[in-house]
């Protein structure tokens, strides 16, 4: 049952715009398949090679300015930088893996988080090239939600199939093998440097599409929202670590949660604080609803303490654990 | 035929001298055991082997290439395996992805690495095994996994670092049948070992260090007799009877 499960959700993605015609809804989803792609990316690098980033931000912000940047000075279209977008990251990522993955891991996870940093400062100085804090405005291609619906369903299953493939490889054995022991790894003939910079640069190229795709579907971007630390790379972690890092579906299990737990707390649980306000008139309800609208971070972080708890390897990774504890009947026999 | 030659190696850590002027040849084939005190540089010859660190001075050739300075990796892909005196498992993996991830050094496709995988494993004896996750393994058969990835890469000079160390009797009996049936397949061993009776029984020549210079080196018989491995183990006292 469970190999039927990734194409029954396929079906389920595939008819979803044309059985919810809600834009909300369709929104949400455009959201949660963008996060399908980052989140995979992310895997890739952190979940199979171990190496953790906290700076996805940087690839992503440079995939959407770089579609943002050529329909802003050269009047091209923005879906030209879903092409280059990829390259575009993989061109950040290149040099800044070559240097830094001489470290080891949290001075890595440290350096990737001054990447994401230097990334966002250069977008906010440069005005010139990226108009700084003013943004990138362009106008949307479609009026309706359904292309940039379908078109992030392909980019998320084209990572989803395109992470699978290369686990399945000659790559994906090294990287797995410099995440258990890169010494170990070295003395089995693997070049640890390279395959690090190899495992970095897919990263970089799915989440440089993510973001060329967000920068075509929002129609707006500045430095603040696409090299955002909390919004975009500690997001990113998120949906890797709740969906289970190292599992081929944990970035898709992860998006809905993550996508889903941050409407929940920007929406103040989905109204309900504002309902109760409006029902009681009470004053210091619309003060709660307002900080509980922003308190999201807040809300992830506590999500993060239970997650790593209670389900170390993620939803995914923990499935059985998680279908035990529930139906203690049809208990199964978990590998670690 | 000479197949591995150190000439004159040098490593110093700060002031310490942990490997000074240690030169030894090994025969193709043949099996060198490294024997001397605790800290007296054995392991350290090893990483200067396959460059976990640079050496301070001398060369190091394999099959007549100047191999001083070259990648660990590199080392590795010219036919140098080695194994880790602390083992270093890959561990949430299984012990045939252990194998397959070292066996793509050699061949390109997953279907070969697979198949020589599967070879290898049971080769060394440990094909039962080749489902269990590396980690859950006791500590005699993750000895018997380093030996065996090591393998994987197809290798023609092995170095084996304290393989027998903490094995019970019967585990060393089965490791010692292993070595011997490494060197029966014509790969040249190097083995860093402390204990005797496995040194004794397999080694063809023994090389003797303490303080990372050698003190004795020469068959079994020989070194075992020689004064300064004496004194060097029990003390200038026994030396004299």
């Amino acid at each position: 049952m469970k190999k039927f499960m990734p194409l029954a959700l396929l079906i389920v993605l595939l008819v979803f715009p044309i059985a919810v015609q809600n834009a909300y809804y369709q929104h949400l989803m455009i959201l949660v398949l963008m996060w399908v792609v980052i989140g995979s990316g992310w895997n890739v690098i952190a979940g199979y090679t171990g190496q953790v980033s906290f700076g996805d931000a940087a690839f992503f912000g440079t995939g959407a300015y770089t579609a943002g940047l050529l329909a802003h000075h050269f009047q091209i279209s923005a879906w030209w930088g879903m092409a280059f977008g990829g390259f575009m990251a993989m061109a950040v990522a290149f040099p800044f893996g070559w240097i830094c993955f001489r470290l080891r891991g949290a001075y890595f996870a440290l350096a990737s988080l001054a990447l994401n940093e230097v990334c966002r400062h250069i977008a906010t100085v440069a005005e010139p090239l990226t108009e700084g804090m003013v943004g990138i405005l362009i106008m949307p291609t479609f009026l309706s939600k359904l292309p940039y619906y379908y078109i992030a369903l392909a980019l998320a299953v084209f990572s989803v199939v395109c992470v699978q493939v290369v686990m399945r490889s000659r790559w994906g054995y090294y990287f797995l093998s410099i995440r258990e022991d890169q010494d170990a790894a070295e003395s089995m003939g693997i070049d640890s440097h390279r395959y690090k910079m190899v495992s970095l640069n897919i990263a970089a190229f799915l989440t440089g599409m993510a973001g060329a795709l967000f920068m075509n579907y929002m129609g707006f971007i500045d430095p603040e929202v696409v090299f955002s630390l909390h919004d975009i790379s500690i997001m990113a972690i998120l949906v890797g670590i709740v969906g289970g890092v190292g599992t081929i579906y944990g970035p898709v299990v992860g998006a809905f949660v993550m996508v889903g737990v941050h409407e929940f707390f920007r929406t103040g649980f989905f109204g309900l604080f504002k309902g109760l306000a409006a029902l009681t008139g009470s004053d210091y309800l619309i003060v709660v609803a307002k900080y509980v609208s922003h308190a999201h971070v807040l809300g992830f972080g506590i999500l993060v303490v239970l997650v790593i708890l209670l389900l170390p390897n993620g939803i995914v990774g923990d499935w059985n654990k998680l279908v035990g504890r529930f139906f203690p009947g049809n208990k199964k026999e978990t590998a670690s | 035929m000479k197949i591995f030659e150190v000439k004159n190696l040098v490593k110093h850590f700060g002031g310490l001298a942990a490997v000074d002027n240690v030169s030894f040849e090994v025969e193709k084939g043949e099996i060198l055991g490294i024997i001397g005190p605790n800290g007296s540089g054995k392991t350290t010859i090893f990483n200067c082997i396959s460059n976990y660190f640079p050496v301070t001075g001398g060369k190091i050739y394999f099959k007549g290439q100047d191999i001083t300075g070259l990648k660990t990796n590199k080392v590795s892909k010219l036919g140098i395996g080695r194994t880790f005196q602390v083992v270093k498992p890959l561990g949430r993996l299984s012990v045939l992805d252990n194998v397959i991830a070292a066996a793509f050094t050699k061949v390109k496709t997953k279907k070969e690495a697979r198949e020589k995988a599967l070879e290898t494993l049971e080769f060394c004896g440990l094909d039962h095994r080749r489902d269990v996750i590396a980690k859950s393994l006791p500590i005699g058969e993750r000895k018997r996994l380093e030996i065996t990835r090591s393998m994987g890469t197809s290798p023609e000079l092995l170095l084996l670092d304290e393989t027998a160390a903490g094995l019970n009797p019967s585990e060393l009996i089965e490791i010692i049948d292993l070595i011997k049936k490494i060197r029966d397949k014509g790969i040249t061993i190097i083995i860093v070992e402390h204990i005797m009776k496995v040194m004794m029984t397999i080694s063809d020549r023994i090389h003797a260090i303490n303080f990372g210079q050698t003190i004795a080196t020469g068959t079994p018989r020989e070194v075992a007799n020689n004064r300064a491995v004496i004194e060097a183990y029990l003390g200038e006292e026994y030396a004299h009877s």
